[in-house]
C-alpha cells in the first residue's frame, strides 16, 4: 500500500519492536543455558527447546536440572543464607535497591524477551510486566531497611524453594524472590518450563547488583525438577504459583515435612456488572480483565455476571469492543492479544470451549493469524451448573451469566470452589462496599480490575490457595518467631487404677454442638481418672458425624461474623467473668485432672480472655499506599469456620487460647479439646451457655484427636485447622487438608509455653483473618 | 429573527463533502440525560493506556499524517488578527505543506479540513479560500465566555452564515450544565442550531469549566439531542482543553447517540494538541471507538494552530531521514 491507499483506509500497518538485542543475549550466550547456581551459570546439560509461542521459532537450549544440580543449587544456597541472613537490614536494602534500579536500566531488553518467550504483547511486558518487577524489589528494598525494627522478634526461614508459572516469569519471579531475600532467606527458582529465559537473564544481572554468591539459584527443568525441589529435605518453604492440581499435590507432599507453605493457585474469579455502572468503562475493564495476557492470569475476571436489565445492551457493547481487539505478533506495539502460551494450551482451550452446547457463543470478528492464538470469546447465557461457568479455562475466553440483586449478585459470585479476586462496578458507594466484603476472595477491584501492587497483599482464599504476596503481611510468610521451640512430648491420660474410686453422684460431660449438649453419634464413652486414681468423669467418643454436626451448626451461626467487634469484645469479657466466678472449681478441676496447681491456669485463662475481648476490635486492617489516586484496603475478615484440636498440656488454657482469637476476630469454631484432660472443656459449655455466646459460634467435640483430626482436616466446609495436639498428627493434619486447600496451622511436634508471650498475641489473630484487598480509585 | 427555523425539520441539504444526512436532534429525554455514567478513574486509566496501546510506523505514519492534516480547523482567534495575517493562514490551509514533500509522498492537493475565525475574519478568508472546497468557520455566540447578550449572540450567528461561514461553533453558556438546568441548555442549542441554518454547527462544551466529567457526558447528550452536527471540546482559552479523558467521554456520548437515534455526530478536540503523536493517538482513539467515518472531515476534526508544524517537520523527516527545522517550512 502507498500513502494515498493508506490515507484512504486508514489501517494500523506493522509496528515491530526489535528483537535484536535479545537475540544477541541469547547468543552471547551460543543458544544454551546451564543453571545459575553459587553465582554462575553451570555447563549446560541434558536440554530442552524454549520456543517463541508465536512463531513456533526455538529461541534456546535450557538445562534439565539433574538431582545433584538441584542438591548443588539447595547447598549453596543453605552455605550462603546465614551470613545473607546476618547482614544488617540496610546492606539488604542496599542490593534490592540496586535490583529495582538495574530492572529499569535493562527494562526493554527484560520486556522483550518476556514476550519473545511467553507470547504476551510487548505492551504488557514493557508497560506492566517490568515496571511492576522494578516496584517490587523496590517496595521490598524499604522492608528489608526496616524489617529489623519493625519485627524484632522474627527471624528468616532459612532456604525458600520457588515454583513459578509461565504467565508471568519475571513478575512472579520478583513476587518470591523480592521478599524472601528482604527477609534475609536464600532461594531456590524453578521458572516454568515454557519460559525460563528472563529468570536467567535476571540471575545474570544479579551480579551487577552484587547480590552475593548463592543467595538466589535458578534451576530450569520440568515438573519432575519442581517436585523435587519440594521434596527436597533441606528447603524450610516452598512458595508456588500455578495450578491448583499441583498445588493440591505440594501441599499433600510437604505435610509434615515441616516446610512452610504459600500457594497462589487458580481462580474463576466473578466480574460483577451493576445496572448503575459506567457500562462503556465496565466493557473497556473486562478488556483488561479477560483479554490481559491472552486471558492466561489466574486472577481474570472471566465469569462476568452482569444485571438483568442491562444485559443485552451490555452484551451488545462487548462483542463491538472485542471486534476491535487486535491479534497477532506479539512483538507488535500495535497488538491487543498476543500468542497462547503453546499449542498444548491452545489445544485445552478449544477442546473445553468446544465440549460447551450451551448459551450463545460470540468470536470476536477480527483476524486471527495461524498458529497459537485464540480469538477472544465471549459465551454468555450460561447457567451456574455449566461446566465453563465453574472450571478454569486460562484462555481469553468470558464466560457470562445475569443475576438481579445484589444478594443474588453475591450468592453467584461465591458460587464457586475458587476465591482469588472479583471485580464489582458499581458507582454506587454504598452498594460497592456492602458487596466487596461479602465477596469470597482475597481481591476485590471496585470500578477497576487487575490493579497490583507491591504494597498491597495479594492472594486467594478456597481452592485459590493461601497466603499473601505485597505487603507486609507477604512478608510475614517467610519469617517465623526467633525463638526455637522445645519438642513437645506426647501428653497421655492417666491409666485405669486396679482399684477404681469412684464419685458421689454421676455426672454426664457430654458434646457441645450449635448451643446444645449432644450425646455422641456413636454412643461410646471414655472414662477419665485423675493421677490418684479416681474416676473423674466419662467423656463421649466423638466421631465423623459429630464432627459433621459441629461443622453445620458453625455454619449456621455465621451472624456472628456480622457482629460487631464491640459486641464480641462484650461477650468475651462476660465469658471471662462467669468463667472468674467459677474460678475455684475449674482450678479443682484441673488439680484432679492433672495433678498440677489449677489457680494459675484458671487466672491465666481469664487474663486470655480479656487479651482477646480487647484485641476483637483493634486488630485493624490498613489503607495500603499504592500508586493510584484511591484507596487499596487490607480488611481482616475472618476466615470462616476454624476446626482446632487444643493442647493436650494445658487442657483450660490451650482451649481457651485458640478459641478467643478466632471467635474475637469473628470466627466460629470446632474445638477439640484436651485429649487426656477433656473434662475442663466440658465444663467449660455451661460458662459460654451462661455468657450469651450465641448457639454454635463454639462447639466442643471431645475423642481422639487423630481420628477427629482426619474428618475435620478433610472437611470441605471447613476454612481453617489448626492443631497443637501432642499427637503426632502435623503431617496428617496437613496432608487432609489438601482437599479444599483450607489453611493450616500446626505445631510439627514442637511445644509452645501457652502461659508466656507465645501463647497469644498477633500471630494468632493473623491465622484467625484472612487479609482482603479491596481497591478503590475515586475520582469525580 | 429571519434565521429561525424550524428546528425540528430535518436538513435535507448537504454541504459538497458531507455524506451523511446532518443530525437532526430529538426532543430532550431528561431520564437519559439522569442515567448517564461516567466513572472518572476508568476513564482516565483507559485514556493514559491508550498511547501505548497503538502504534503507527513509516508510510503508515505518513499517512496518518497526512490525515491528521485534512483533518485541521486551521485556527487564529487573536486581537490583533488582520485580514493579511487571515489571509497567510488560508494560504497555508490551501498548501500545508511543501510542494515537493506532498509529490513524494502521493498526497498532492492535501489542505486542512477548514479554517476558523472570528466572525469580523470571515468574509476575508471566504475570499482568501475561493477556488477551494475548504470551508471557514467561524467560532461565535460570544466566543469565548458566551455571555454577551442572548439576542446578539444568536444574531452573531446568522451575520457569520450571511458573510460566508459555512461552519459555526457555538459556545454553550456554562452555567446552564454547572446549575443542571438541561432544559435551558437545550433550548439554546436549539435556538442556536435553527439560527445556523444550513451553515453546520458545532457546540463548544468548555469543558475545562463544567467540573466534572459525568457533566461533560450529560452536556454532550443534551446539545446532541439539540441538534448539534459536531461537539467540541473547548474553545482554546480555558485553563484546561482538550484531553483524552475528556475526548474519551465526549466519543462515548456520541456512539450511544448513535446507538439510540442512528445518527452520526462529529468530534473536534480543541486547544493543547500541538504534537504530530498527538495527533496519532487521537486518530487511533477514533478508530477504535467510532470506526472509519470519524477519521473524515465531515465528523472529526483537531482545533489546533501549531499542530500542523509538527507535522510538516515529521513529514520531511519520513522523507529524508533527517529531523527537520521549522524554518524549513512555510510558516501559516
Amino acid at each position: 500500500m502507498n500513502v494515498k491507499e493508506i490515507f484512504d483506509s486508514m489501517s494500523y500497518g506493522p509496528a515491530p519492536e526489535s528483537s535484536a538485542e535479545a537475540m544477541a543475549w541469547i547468543t552471547r550466550h551460543n543458544g544454551a543455558f546451564g543453571h545459575w547456581i553459587d553465582g554462575a551459570f553451570t555447563k549446560p546439560g541434558a536440554s530442552f527447546a524454549t520456543s517463541n509461542p508465536a512463531t513456533g521459532q526455538v529461541l534456546a537450549q535450557v538445562s534439565q536440572a539433574s538431582e545433584a544440580e538441584l542438591d548443588a543449587a539447595v547447598k549453596a544456597a543453605r552455605r550462603a543464607q546465614p551470613k545473607w541472613a546476618k547482614l544488617p537490614g540496610h546492606a539488604r536494602a542496599k542490593i534490592l535497591y540496586a535490583l529495582a534500579r538495574l530492572v529499569q536500566k535493562h527494562a526493554r531488553l527484560l520486556a522483550v524477551l518476556e514476550t519473545l518467550d511467553n507470547g504476551k504483547p510487548i505492551r504488557e511486558s514493557r508497560d506492566i510486566d517490568v515496571p511492576l518487577v522494578a516496584r517490587h524489589f523496590y517496595y521490598h528494598a524499604g522492608l528489608a531497611q526496616l524489617l529489623g525494627a519493625e519485627h524484632p522478634d522474627l527471624a528468616p526461614l532459612g532456604v525458600c524453594g520457588a515454583v513459578i508459572p509461565w504467565n508471568f516469569p519475571l513478575l512472579m519471579l520478583a513476587w518470591k524472590v523480592a521478599p524472601a531475600l528482604a527477609a534475609g532467606n536464600t532461594v531456590v527458582l524453578k521458572p516454568a518450563e515454557y519460559t525460563p529465559l528472563t529468570a536467567l537473564l535476571f540471575a545474570e544481572i544479579t551480579r551487577e547488583a552484587g547480590l552475593p554468591k548463592g543467595v538466589l539459584n535458578i534451576i530450569t527443568g520440568d515438573g519432575d525438577v519442581g517436585a523435587a525441589l519440594v521434596n527436597h529435605p533441606d528447603v524450610n518453604k516452598i512458595a508456588f504459583t500455578g495450578s491448583t492440581a499441583v498445588g493440591r499435590k505440594i501441599r499433600q507432599a510437604t505435610a509434615g515435612t515441616g516446610k512452610a507453605l504459600t500457594l497462589e493457585l487458580g481462580g474463576k474469579s466473578p466480574y460483577i456488572v451493576f445496572d448503575d455502572a459506567d457500562m462503556d468503562s465496565a466493557v473497556e475493564g473486562l478488556v483488561d480483565a479477560i483479554w490481559f495476557n491472552q486471558g492466561q492470569v489466574c486472577c481474570a475476571g472471566s465469569r462476568l455476571l452482569v444485571q438483568e436489565g442491562i444485559a443485552d445492551r451490555f452484551h451488545a457493547r462487548l462483542k463491538r469492543r472485542m471486534d476491535g481487539l487486535r491479534i497477532g505478533d506479539p512483538l507488535d506495539k500495535c497488538i491487543d492479544v498476543g500468542a497462547i502460551i503453546d499449542p498444548a494450551q491452545l489445544a485445552t482451550i478449544t477442546a473445553m470451549v468446544d465440549a460447551n452446547a450451551e448459551g450463545e457463543t460470540y468470536r470476536a470478528a477480527t483476524p486471527l493469524p495461524a498458529g497459537c492464538f485464540y480469538p477472544p470469546t465471549l459465551i454468555s447465557g450460561l447457567s451456574a451448573a455449566s461446566p465453563l461457568m465453574q472450571e478454569e479455562i486460562f484462555g481469553p475466553v468470558l464466560v457470562s451469566m445475569t443475576f438481579r440483586t445484589p444478594e443474588e449478585a453475591v450468592a453467584l459470585a461465591n458460587n464457586t470452589r475458587y476465591g482469588l479476586a472479583a471485580t464489582v462496578w458499581t458507582e454506587n458507594i454504598n452498594l460497592a462496599l456492602d458487596v466487596a466484603p461479602k465477596l469470597k476472595s482475597g481481591v476485590v477491584w471496585v470500578n477497576a480490575t487487575n490493579l497490583f501492587d507491591a504494597a498491597a497483599g495479594f492472594g486467594g482464599v478456597r481452592e485459590s490457595g493461601f497466603g499473601r504476596e505485597g505487603g507486609w503481611e507477604g512478608l510475614l510468610a517467610y519469617l517465623k518467631p526467633a525463638a526455637t521451640a522445645k519438642p513437645l512430648k506426647p501428653v497421655a491420660a492417666f491409666p485405669a487404677p486396679k482399684d477404681p474410686e469412684t464419685p458421689g453422684l454421676d455426672r454426664t460431660a457430654k458434646l457441645y454442638i450449635g448451643g446444645k449438649q449432644a450425646r455422641p453419634d456413636g454412643g461410646y464413652s471414655q472414662q477419665v481418672w485423675s493421677p490418684k486414681g479416681k474416676l473423674l468423669g466419662h467423656v463421649g467418643t466423638g466421631n465423623r458425624k459429630d464432627i459433621r454436626n459441629a461443622v453445620e451448626a458453625a455454619h449456621a451461626a455465621k451472624g456472628w461474623a456480622k457482629t460487631t467487634a464491640h459486641a464480641r469484645a462484650q461477650i468475651l469479657y462476660y465469658i471471662a467473668e462467669n468463667l472468674s466466678a467459677r474460678a475455684t472449681e475449674f482450678a479443682a478441676r484441673l488439680r484432679d485432672l492433672t495433678g498440677a496447681n489449677g489457680a494459675s491456669e484458671v487466672e491465666a485463662s481469664i487474663q486470655r480472655l480479656f487479651t482477646y475481648a480487647a484485641w476483637a476490635d483493634k486488630f485493624d486492617g490498613a489503607v495500603k499506599a499504592v500508586p493510584i489516586r484511591g484507596v487499596a484496603l487490607a480488611m481482616n475478615e475472618p476466615c470462616g469456620v476454624i476446626g482446632a484440636l487444643c493442647p493436650d498440656d494445658a487442657p483450660l488454657l490451650g482451649l481457651i487460647s485458640l478459641m478467643a482469637p478466632a471467635i474475637a476476630m469473628g470466627n466460629t469454631c470446632v474445638l477439640v479439646p484436651s485429649e487426656p484432660f477433656p473434662l475442663a472443656a466440658t465444663d467449660l459449655y455451661q460458662v459460654l451457655d451462661t455468657s450469651d455466646l450465641p448457639g454454635g459460634v463454639v462447639n466442643i467435640i471431645t475423642g481422639g484427636h487423630a481420628e477427629l483430626a482426619k474428618t475435620l482436616a478433610g472437611h470441605m466446609d471447613v476454612d481453617a485447622v489448626w492443631s497443637f495436639s501432642s499427637s503426632d498428627i502435623s503431617a496428617l493434619v496437613e496432608r487432609e487438608s489438601a482437599q479444599n486447600l483450607k489453611r493450616t496451622w500446626v505445631n510439627n511436634g514442637l511445644a509452645r509455653d501457652w502461659a508466656g508471650a507465645a501463647g497469644e498475641g498477633r500471630a494468632f489473630l493473623r491465622q484467625a483473618t484472612e487479609v482482603k484487598t479491596v481497591w478503590v480509585p475515586y475520582g469525580e | 429573527m429571519q434565521t429561525h427555523l424550524s428546528p425540528t425539520a430535518p436538513q435535507a441539504a448537504h454541504l459538497p463533502q458531507l455524506a451523511h444526512p446532518r443530525n437532526p436532534g430529538m426532543a430532550l429525554d431528561l431520564d437519559w440525560v439522569a442515567a448517564v455514567q461516567a466513572n472518572t478513574s476508568a476513564i482516565e486509566r483507559r485514556a493514559a493506556t491508550l498511547p501505548g496501546r497503538r502504534s503507527v510506523k513509516k508510510d503508515f505514519q505518513a499517512a496518518w499524517l497526512c490525515k491528521a492534516i485534512s483533518l485541521i480547523d486551521l485556527t487564529t482567534l487573536a486581537g490583533d488578527d488582520t485580514e493579511g495575517r487571515v489571509k497567510r493562514l488560508c494560504a497555508k490551509a490551501r498548501q500545508p505543506v511543501r510542494a515537493e514533500l506532498l509529490e513524494k509522498l502521493g498526497m498532492t492537493g492535501l489542505t486542512t479540513g477548514a479554517v476558523c475565525v472570528y466572525h469580523d475574519m470571515v468574509e476575508a478568508a471566504v475570499r482568501a479560500l475561493e477556488g477551494t472546497h475548504i470551508p471557514v468557520a467561524a467560532v461565535s455566540t460570544g466566543f469565548p465566555a458566551g455571555l454577551s447578550p442572548y439576542k446578539l449572540r444568536l444574531a452573531e450567528i446568522g451575520e457569520s452564515v450571511k458573510a460566508g461561514a459555512r461552519e459555526i461553533d457555538i459556545v454553550i453558556s456554562r452555567r446552564h450544565v454547572l446549575t443542571g438546568d438541561w432544559q435551558a441548555l437545550y433550548d439554546e442549542m436549539q435556538e442556536m442550531r435553527a439560527a445556523c441554518g444550513q451553515a453546520h454547527v458545532k457546540a463548544i462544551l468548555a469543558t475545562g469549566e463544567l467540573g466534572t466529567l459525568r457533566n461533560v457526558a450529560r452536556a454532550s447528550l443534551v446539545c446532541m439531542m439539540a441538534g448539534a452536527d459536531f461537539i467540541k471540546t473547548s474553545t482554546g482559552k480555558e485553563g484546561v482543553n482538550a484531553t483524552l479523558p475528556v475526548s474519551l467521554t465526549m466519543i462515548r456520548c456520541i456512539r450511544d447517540y448513535m446507538d439510540r437515534t442512528g445518527v452520526k455526530v462529529g468530534y473536534k478536540p480543541a486547544g493543547g494538541i500541538a504534537k504530530a503523536k498527538d495527533a496519532l493517538v487521537y486518530l487511533s482513539l477514533m478508530k477504535d471507538e467510532l470506526g472509519h467515518p470519524w477519521l473524515q472531515p465531515d465528523l472529526f476534526r483537531f482545533g489546533a494552530s501549531s499542530l500542523l508544524g509538527d507535522i510538516e517537520r515529521q513529514l520531511e523527516h519520513h522523507l529524508t531521514g533527517h529531523y527537520s527545522a521549522a524554518n524549513r517550512h512555510a510558516m501559516g
